[in-house]
This record gives C-alpha cells, sequence and structure tokens, in this order.
C-alpha cells in the first residue's frame, strides 16, 4: 500500500518541501498527482526528520499545496530498458514521444549507473576512422573515448558531430554500431539537423533519441544525459554492441545544475556554479568507456558551447579535466570558412598513442602527427612575426614554415563536412605536406620512416 | 558501542542521533547495507557522518552503529601490486567477487586473509625488542622484502617465535610487554589513517631522486624526503610528467594515488606497469608499487581519505627504511571533496568556497613527507618524497589550492599550456619553475655525478633566461638588429630546449635518461655553444653556423642507447670541430 502525502508545504522554483512523510529514502522518486489528475516527477534530494526536500523534474505551474498529493515510489529513477529502443525517439524523462508503441523493459536501471571498478575496464586502444584529417591524424579517437567538442555559439558543431556519427568506422571489424543522441536544451531547429541526417544516411534505425528541447522543462535536463547513458550501457554491456553517445549541450545541463543549487541556497564555486560540478559532471562523462567481461563499449562526443568563447570558463574547464582530450573549434578558421574549423594546437586526444602505429594506423601515424604539430605551431609563430614585422624580416627557414602553416591550413584541416579521407590518406596529405621542408628540418620522425615516405616537394 | 538512528541524510552527509557515546572520527556502519562512514563533527548526541559509499535509499530511521575505532588501514604483505579504493578495499577481487561495477556495502578485508607467506624469522626467543625493531621478512614481491616490525607504542620480551609458513593473522609467536601481559605477533598491523606514523628524527634531505627526466634532474631536481608540486592547466601533461615520475624514480616503494581523476588512467596504470621494467632492479615495475584509486565518479567522501590511506601505507615502507615516493593526481580534487562536505556542513567558507582549514590540511599530508631516522634500535633511515598534481581552474595558479600548495611545497613545476600546444614535452615552463634543493644538492652531484655538474645545469639556466631577454628584441625590432653573438645564444638555447630538455615518454630510448647520460647529454649540447662562439670570434659566419650539418646528429642525440652514448658523442662532437675548423678556414682565407 503506498502512502499518499497532502502535506507540501513549500514550493519553490525547482524544489518543494513535503512534511510529515514516513520511510521515504533519499535519491527516492516521488510522483505529484495534481488536482487535474495530471501526474509529474521529482526526486528526493535531502531527508530531514520527517521532511523532505524533493526536487520537481517538471515544472511546478498548477502544484496547489491544499490538494495536491505526493507518493513515493520506493525506488530511485529508472528507465527500462530494451533492444527495442533502437530507432525510437523519447523525450528527456524517457518517456516515447514517436507515437510508436510502449518499450517492453528487459530491465529496469537506475539512470545513476554504478561507477565501474578501475580494474574492470579495459583500455581503449581500438582506433576509431573517422574520416576527418584533424581527429584521425592528430588526435586520433579510440573506442571507449570520451572526447568533447569545445565549441561557441555559432560554429558548426552539429555538422561536425554529425559527420563523425555518419563516418565513423572501426578498419577490419564487422561488431554492431549504435548511436545514442540526448539533446539537452537545444533548439528544435538543431536537433531537427540530427534527427534529418541520421534520416538521410539511414542511421536512424540504430540509433535512439533523447531530446529535450529549448522549450523543455530545464530542470528535466538533470536527467536527460543520464537517460541516454543508462540505455547506452545496456546496449553496450547487456547487448555487446559498440555505442557513440552524443549529447549536446553540457552547457545547458550545466545551467540546469546551477539552478537546483541556487534554489538550495548552496554556497556557489566559481561563476555560480555548484562546488560540487566537477563530481557531477564526472558521473555522466566516467560513465564511457570498455570492460574487461563486456565485447561492447561507450564512445561519448559531449558538445559544450563555452560562454565567450572562453575556455577556462568552469564548464569546460571541468570538462577537460575529466575527459580524455578535447576538439576546439576555431571562430577565426570558421570566418576564413575553412571546414571543419578544427582548431588544432590545443585540441588534443590523450589516448591516441595507444591507438596509432604499426597494426593500428600505420608505423609512421606517431613521428608524422609530431611533426606536423610542432611545424604548424612554428608556422603559426612566423606569421604572427610577419605581421608585426614584414616578411623581410623572417629568415629563409621561417619563410618555409610559414607557408606550410597555410598549406596545412588549405590542405590538410579544409576537407569539408562531406570528405570521408581514410587513415592512408591523411598520413599521405601530411607527408606531402612535409616535403616542403628539407630532411633535417624534421627531426622528430625516425629516420627510417623518412627514407620510405619522404619525398620533397618541388 | 553506540548504535543511532539516522533523522537527516543530504548527499554524503549523515546525521543520526542517539550517538552520544560515540567518539569522533569512529568509523560507523550506516544502513542496512552497512556503508562505511566516518563520524566528523558531533552536536549532543547528533552525529555528522560523512558516507564513502553512494547514500541513495537510506532514509529517516535506518540504523548507524559506531564500531567505536577510527578509520584505519591495514599494513603488512600483500600490499604490494595491489589496487584499492579510497579507503582500501581490494579493487581486484571486488571485481572478481561481484563484477565490474563498484557496489555498495561490500566488505573484503584489505591484506588477502587466505594467502600463505613464508615468514623468516629474525628475532629469537629472548630478544628484548621495542616499537620499529624488525623481528622477520616476508618476500613481499619479486623485488619487496617486507620487514615484520613491533608496531609503534608496543615494547617488550619476545617468548616465542618461528620461521615459516603463515596466513596475515596466524600469530607468528609471542611477546611479554613490560607489565607482562603475553600477546600475539603476526604480520599485521593497523593504523589509523589520520595519525602521522611515530618515527625518531627527521633529517633534512641531501640526495636526489633520480627521475630520469633530464629537465627535472638537471635544472629543478627533488630530494629523496621532498616535496614537490605541479599544477597545470588540463592538457598541458600533468599525468604524463606524474606516470614518468611513478615509473623512471629510483624510489624503492611507489605509492600512486589517484585522487578524483580519470578511471582508465588508473587502467592504464595497471596495464602498463606490469611490462615494464625497472632500471634498477630489471624487474616490473608493478613489483614496487601499489595504487589507490578513487576515480572522479567514485563517492566524494572516499576521495578525501584516499590521499591518507595513501600516506599512511607510505609511512609504513618508509619505516622499514625504503625510500618512497607518494604520487598524488590529484590534489585539487581532494581539496574539492574537503569543500563538499564543508558545504554540507554549512560551515563558514573561505576563499572559492574552500574550508578555512584547506592550508592547514595541505600542509599536514606534505610534512608526512620527509627523509627520517626510523622507530626501531637499528637507526635505518628511510624517506617519503611526496609529489602532487593540482588542477588549478583555468590555469589559474592564484586560486586557493595552488596558492595554499606553493606555500608548503620545496620544489615547483608549472606547467605551460603554451608548451604543451607546440607538443614540446615535459611541457614544465623553465622560467617560472623552482626547486629549493638545487644547493643543497651541489655536492652529491659534484661528487657523485660530475665536478661541473652545478656549472653546467647553471649555464642552461643563463642561456634560456637569455634568450626569453633576446625574444623580446626580436619581437620589436625583427631577428636583423642581432649581433652574431645574440644570435648564437638563440640557437644554443633552441638546440637545448629541442635536443636537451625535450622527451619524449614514448619513446623508450628517450623516456629515461640516467645521470651518466644526461651529463654527456648536456656536454654535447653545451659545446656547440663554446665551439660555435669561438669560431664566431675566429670569423666565422652565422648563417652557417645556424645551419651547421652536425646539428641534425645533436638531434638525435638523445635516443642513443645509453651504453654508447659516451662513444657516439665524441663522434658527434669531432664531426662538430671538424664541420667549425672549416667555417674558420674559409673566413681567415676570405680575410687574407
Amino acid at each position: 500500500m503506498i502512502k499518499e502525502y497532502r502535506t507540501i508545504e513549500e514550493v519553490a522554483g525547482p524544489l518543494m518541501l513535503v512534511r510529515d512523510v514516513e520511510n521515504v529514502k533519499y535519491d527516492e522518486l516521488g510522483e505529484i498527482e495534481l488536482p487535474s489528475g495530471e501526474t509529474r516527477r521529482c526526486r528526493v534530494l535531502e531527508v530531514d526528520d520527517r521532511n523532505v526536500l524533493v526536487q520537481l523534474f517538471e515544472s511546478s505551474a498548477g502544484i496547489n499545496l491544499a490538494r495536491s498529493k505526493v507518493r513515493f515510489t520506493g525506488s530511485g529513477v529508472r528507465l527500462g530498458v530494451s533492444r527495442d529502443m533502437l530507432g525510437r525517439v523519447f523525450n528527456g524523462m524517457g518517456e516515447p514521444i514517436d507515437k510508436g508503441p510502449r518499450i517492453i523493459a528487459d530491465e529496469l536501471s537506475d539512470i545513476n549507473g554504478a561507477s565501474i571498478n578501475p580494474a574492470a575496464r579495459a583500455y581503449p586502444d581500438e582506433f576509431i576512422q573517422t574520416g576527418i584529417s584533424t581527429i584521425d591524424g592528430l588526435n586520433t579517437l579510440v573506442r571507449g573515448q570520451k572526447l568533447p567538442i569545445f565549441s561557441g555559439s555559432g560554429l558548426p558543431h552539429a555538422n561536425l558531430a554529425a559527420q563523425i556519427a555518419r563516418q565513423a568506422k572501426v578498419l577490419n571489424s564487422d561488431s554492431q554500431f549504435a548511436v545514442v543522441f540526448a539533446a539537452v536544451g537545444i533548439s528544435f531547429e538543431e536537433a531537427d539537423f540530427f534527427i534529418t541526417d541520421f534520416k538521410k544516411t539511414g542511421a536512424i534505425d540504430r540509433t535512439v533519441l533523447f531530446i529535450n528541447l529549448a522549450s523543455d522543462p530545464a530542470i528535466e535536463r538533470i536527467a536527460t544525459p543520464r537517460m541516454a547513458l543508462t540505455a547506452a550501457e545496456y546496449l553496450a554491456f547487456k547487448c555487446d554492441m559498440h555505442v557513440l553517445v552524443i549529447i549536446t549541450d553540457i552547457t545547458n545541463y550545466a545551467e540546469a545544475l546551477r539552478e537546483v543549487s541556487a534554489a538550495r541556497k548552496e554556497v556557489p564555486g566559481r561563476r555560480g556554479y555548484p562546488g560540487y560540478l566537477y563530481t557531477d559532471l564526472a558521473t555522466i562523462y566516467e560513465r564511457a568507456g570498455r570492460k574487461l567481461d563486456s565485447e561492447g563499449s561507450i564512445t561519448m562526443i559531449p558538445i559544450l558551447s563555452m560562454p565567450e568563447d572562453d575556455k577556462t570558463h568552469p564548464i569546460p574547464d571541468l570538462t577537460g579535466y575529466i575527459t580524455e582530450g578535447q576538439i576546439i573549434l576555431s571562430r577565426d578558421l570558421n570566418r576564413r570558412s575553412i571546414a571543419p574549423p578544427v582548431e588544432v594546437l590545443p585540441s588534443l586526444s590523450r589516448l591516441k598513442d595507444k591507438g596509432i602505429g604499426q597494426g593500428k594506423t600505420r608505423e609512421d601515424h606517431s613521428g608524422v602527427m609530431n611533426q606536423l604539430f610542432s611545424n604548424y605551431a612554428r608556422g603559426k609563430e612566423a606569421k604572427e612575426l610577419m605581421v608585426v614585422l614584414g616578411e623581410a624580416a623572417l629568415t629563409e627557414t621561417d619563410r618555409l614554415y610559414a607557408r606550410f602553416a597555410d598549406e596545412f591550413e588549405a590542405e590538410y584541416i579544409n576537407q569539408g563536412f562531406h570528405t570521408n579521407r581514410s587513415i592512408e590518406e591523411t598520413l599521405d596529405i601530411g607527408w606531402k605536406l612535409l616535403g616542403i621542408f628539407p630532411k633535417g628540418e624534421l627531426k622528430r620522425i625516425k629516420p627510417e620512416f623518412l627514407d620510405k615516405y619522404y619525398k620533397a616537394a618541388e | 558501542m553506540a548504535e543511532g538512528k539516522i533523522v537527516r541524510v543530504s548527499g554524503p552527509l549523515v546525521i543520526a542521533e542517539g550517538m552520544r557515546e560515540a567518539n569522533m572520527f569512529d568509523v560507523v556502519h550506516v544502513g542496512s547495507e552497512r556503508l562505511i562512514g566516518e563520524i566528523i563533527e558531533i552536536h549532543g548526541d547528533r552525529a555528522s557522518i560523512q558516507v564513502y559509499e553512494e547514500t541513495a535509499g537510506l532514509g529517516r530511521g535506518d540504523m548507524v552503529e559506531s564500531t567505536g575505532s577510527p578509520l584505519s588501514v591495514e599494513l603488512g604483505p600483500g600490499i604490494m601490486t595491489n589496487i584499492y579504493d579510497g579507503i582500501q578495499r581490494p579493487l581486484i577481487e571486488m571485481r572478481d567477487s561481484v563484477g565490474s561495477n563498484i557496489i555498495r556495502g561490500v566488505e573484503i578485508p584489505a591484506l588477502n586473509r587466505e594467502k600463505i607467506w613464508r615468514f623468516e624469522a629474525l628475532a629469537q626467543a629472548g630478544d628484548r625488542v621495542s616499537a620499529g625493531d624488525i623481528y622477520g621478512t616476508v618476500r613481499e614481491s619479486e623485488v619487496v622484502t617486507h620487514k615484520i616490525m613491533v608496531p609503534p607504542n608496543v615494547s617488550g620480551v619476545i617468548t616465542e617465535i618461528e620461521s615459516g609458513e603463515y596466513r596475515i593473522t596466524d600469530p607468528v609467536g609471542k611477546l611479554q610487554d613490560d607489565a607482562g601481559a603475553v600477546t600475539d605477533i603476526s604480520l599485521m598491523q593497523k593504523w589509523p589513517v589520520r595519525r602521522a606514523r611515530p618515527y625518531s628524527e627527521k633529517l633534512p634531505p641531501n640526495e636526489p631522486l633520480v627521475t630520469g627526466q633530464r629537465l627535472i634532474d638537471a635544472i629543478f631536481p627533488i630530494a629523496k624526503g621532498g616535496t614537490a608540486c605541479i599544477p597545470g592547466p588540463f592538457g598541458s601533461g600533468k599525468t604524463v610528467v606524474q606516470h614518468q615520475l611513478a615509473k623512471w624514480s629510483d624510489a624503492d616503494i611507489v605509492v600512486y594515488v589517484g585522487c578524483g581523476e580519470r578511471g582508465n588512467e588508473m587502467t592504464d596504470v595497471l596495464i602498463e606497469f606490469p611490462k615494464l621494467k625497472d632500471p634498477k632492479s630489471g624487474k616490473s615495475l608493478m613489483e614496487r608499487t601499489v595504487l589507490i584509486a578513487n576515480t572522479s565518479n567514485m563517492p566524494v567522501a572516499a576521495r578525501e581519505a584516499s590521499i591518507y590511506t595513501g600516506i599512511t601505507i607510505a609511512e609504513y615502507y618508509r619505516d622499514m627504511g625504503y625510500s618512497v615516493a607518494v604520487i598524488a593526481d590529484s590534489t585539487s580534487r581532494w581539496a574539492e571533496a574537503l569543500r563538499e562536505m564543508s558545504g554540507r556542513l554549512e560551515e563558514m567558507p573561505g576563499e572559492e568556497g574552500y574550508p578555512a582549514y584547506l592550508t592547514s590540511r595541505l600542509a599536514q599530508f606534505y610534512e608526512r613527507a620527509g627523509m627520517v631516522i626510523c622507530s626501531g634500535s637499528d637507526k635505518r633511515i628511510g624517506a617519503i618524497s611526496a609529489i602532487g598534481a593540482v588542477s588549478p581552474q583555468g590555469g589559474d595558479l592564484s586560486e586557493p589550492v595552488t596558492q595554499a600548495t606553493l606555500r608548503i611545497v620545496k620544489v615547483f613545476w608549472s606547467l605551460d599550456a603554451a608548451l604543451a600546444y607546440r607538443r614540446h614535452f615535459p611541457a614544465i615552463n623553465w622560467l617560472s619553475s623552482y626547486s629549493l634543493y638545487k644547493e643543497r644538492l651541489g655536492p652529491w652531484f659534484s661528487e657523485n655525478v660530475a665536478k661541473d655538474w652545478q656549472a653546467k645545469t647553471e649555464e642552461i639556466m643563463r642561456l634560456l633566461s637569455l634568450e626569453s631577454e633576446l625574444e623580446e628584441i626580436v619581437r620589436l625590432v625583427g631577428m636583423d638588429a642581432l649581433s652574431a653573438e645574440d644570435r648564437l645564444v638563440l640557437e644554443a638555447s633552441r638546440s637545448i630546449r629541442e635536443d636537451y630538455i625535450q622527451q619524449d615518454a614514448l619513446e623508450p630510448a628517450d623516456s629515461y635518461t640516467p645521470y651518466h647520460k644526461q651529463y654527456a647529454l648536456m656536454t654535447l649540447v653545451l659545446s656547440y655553444y663554446t665551439k660555435s662562439k669561438k669560431a664566431i670570434e675566429s670569423g666565422a659566419d652565422i648563417e652557417k653556423i645556424v645551419v651547421l650539418p652536425v646539428r641534425e646528429r645533436i638531434g638525435r642525440a638523445k635516443t642513443v642507447p645509453e651504453n654508447e652514448c659516451i662513444k657516439i658523442y665524441a663522434e658527434i662532437e669531432s664531426e662538430m670541430d671538424a664541420q667549425l675548423d672549416a667555417l674558420t678556414v674559409g673566413a681567415e682565407g676570405g680575410s687574407l
């Protein structure tokens, strides 16, 4: 017999205080029944003697202190998961919104998941070919990695994410791929862009979509990424699929978190975000990975827009400390119509080293990558110097580097959103560009690979 | 033993009433799943408890039971090669018994109770022993001989002792204390993590910790028993430097604390270390390593404890007379855990919401490092070197954790994102870093490595700081304004940066450089400068010196195998001499 309480004492923002409850547990899911018969969901944030503080997942409009009823379900927030979720569209709380039949759950999983034992993880080292040179060649993605895209308003992160979802494949492997897409507080148009792209390529049949649009309740956003990851964990670790999870936009998630924190009057950390933002984000990002006892994997590409393109803003900053690298988009390259506008130098994939080289990509990969990085960095410095002092002030060698930087941007980075380059093509373009240097400048490549692949440009 | 009932649950903080009998910092079991927690505040009969596991599902009226003892670690054979969570639960055994996720309320002892160890007694019946005396040894791993010591605060006469095969809790003998009471002695002892283990005397550090990292050893060395910190924004290579130190430093024991960091990094250590060979013993690096892993998604309270668990284990091995390195990645996450608990306790916040006691807690942690004369009658010497990563928000070093740390530690390796973007690794900025041990270790280097080691390393620093001044000028007026000597300084500095400082952690021949090779390499790199300088004085053209063919060989010199380096570097030197001579001959010829 489930008890119902009519003892709502306070509603303020996303929080509600219920008095004189019995046997209610921390983190338990509750249901509020409005006088109209409509029900809304909430979660216990704090148990204080006989009172509980709950956080609403939806708007508080229409809640009436005298006539609304609250009941608690005896468990945390759970999602019914099943293989049939593929090809379906859900709202941010995991309810189907595509007019399809209900999902018959194979199992009910707590959306908070359980942390993976570090001793039970398998280290991610399988190369994923995304067909994008700046990623494959320089910031290689591997299965089980979490690699965010740091973007800004007006930058084409959606195109890049869609291109990755479209082109990503593991060489010499025919295992099952799935995409889980979580829209967190984005506009209809942006969500529609992804759905249309998935439909066009036929990927929609192996995609699960969780959609919380900008118009949906902000508080629901706290649950949406967790819903998506719970579905992804089921597909990866129970059905042995390789799941690519795209979450966009994490900034909206963090703002929802801040709203709850502010309503609870917690001591804020930087820029008003709660002090536990790092830990909270980690409980999302760390769910990516591979496990020793399962064939499947979760590779995660969260997208976040940096307010004012500021990388030191708490959201990108804390994300960068948790994720295994970052792909940063550049406003400057975008302005010059270089697509995808990946800012190569500050981008990074921490797991690339174990995913490249002989047997994975090609023996010369690591040397070519390091050489391109350092020559491009020096080239950009030379170009800056050129702006201040004029071309004449540069030495012969520096002029070579400056030329290299231009060609690198025009050819290597600028491949467009619809070109799919194999890893060999990517590496060969790298060699072609390095050909403008004399051999002696290429100290980061082993001599045997220089002998094998180097060809001086005419 | 106090038993109470929960009245409040807020995240990892639980408040229980009926706890008047409990002591501060007692470990308690919470709820029907017997989650582990620790009392951190008592008001009347209400105790505030930080719970080391996820608290979902706890509610009012759930039982809380105090164990009457503080949070402690088990110390004995079986620690090496293991991986523990923040409160010393063995993660491999947990995986084997409950599966790949961390489940709540699992009770597995830290040290395997079934495993049999071979105990060799060193003491005899009738021996008088006091705290810290070694009464036997166990071969714990291929490289670590575990010394079984009389626990602190115990002394008396051994009445019985026998070598043999024992489990960890079996009595190996008996000890009669001064009051006449007889107790069993075994292979294991316990120690509360928040109390430093006693020693007899602290010593000033006077010997370097060899790390094999050229920039660190030559310019910013750390002493055995010293403290260092590595602050840096994300992507600047903190973790790689930490891993390099854990791999190559010549400590006998390495305690690696992954505190609120990535799960895959711990997995990486677990997979990679067993494959790597220790340059000293030739055995796998894992044989002398223990990991404490409390990754970012594991409960936050246990993260706070993990640092103490790590340093207590380190102290125990120090007490055996070993040199121990504690590597903590990252202390910022630990400070954040403090902040979160402090916030939930509704304490008045200090800077950026961190509690007012942040600095003193950090200082207490680093002060547990040091070189000491251990307790025990043989006056053996042990050391703990503590190296902490700091993750300043936004790379801003003025934030409280970095500033508090810098006030305590003696070595500062400042990571620089701009260097990392250029793929200059290790991305330690040579202009802003410092080591307060440099002076003190000077005599050791001139005695053990080379007489002019200090002079050479100072020359390197002189050139590098000159370079940054000259670069300012170049930025204003261009390269043409520089004299040939100044041009040479720029080129020589570039060679120092690229051919000496830059070190590739992934290239086996470059990842670790022993002292004699470091010395030979710095000699080679510096002689390009001194010899070219002479050549310029005799009229050689700077443009030709810049593109001297031998520079390509200098650039590849660091990957020369260490046993051939002396011979090959001599070859390079004579090639350099020949090429420079040709330039001056040409110049003199031109002037005739």
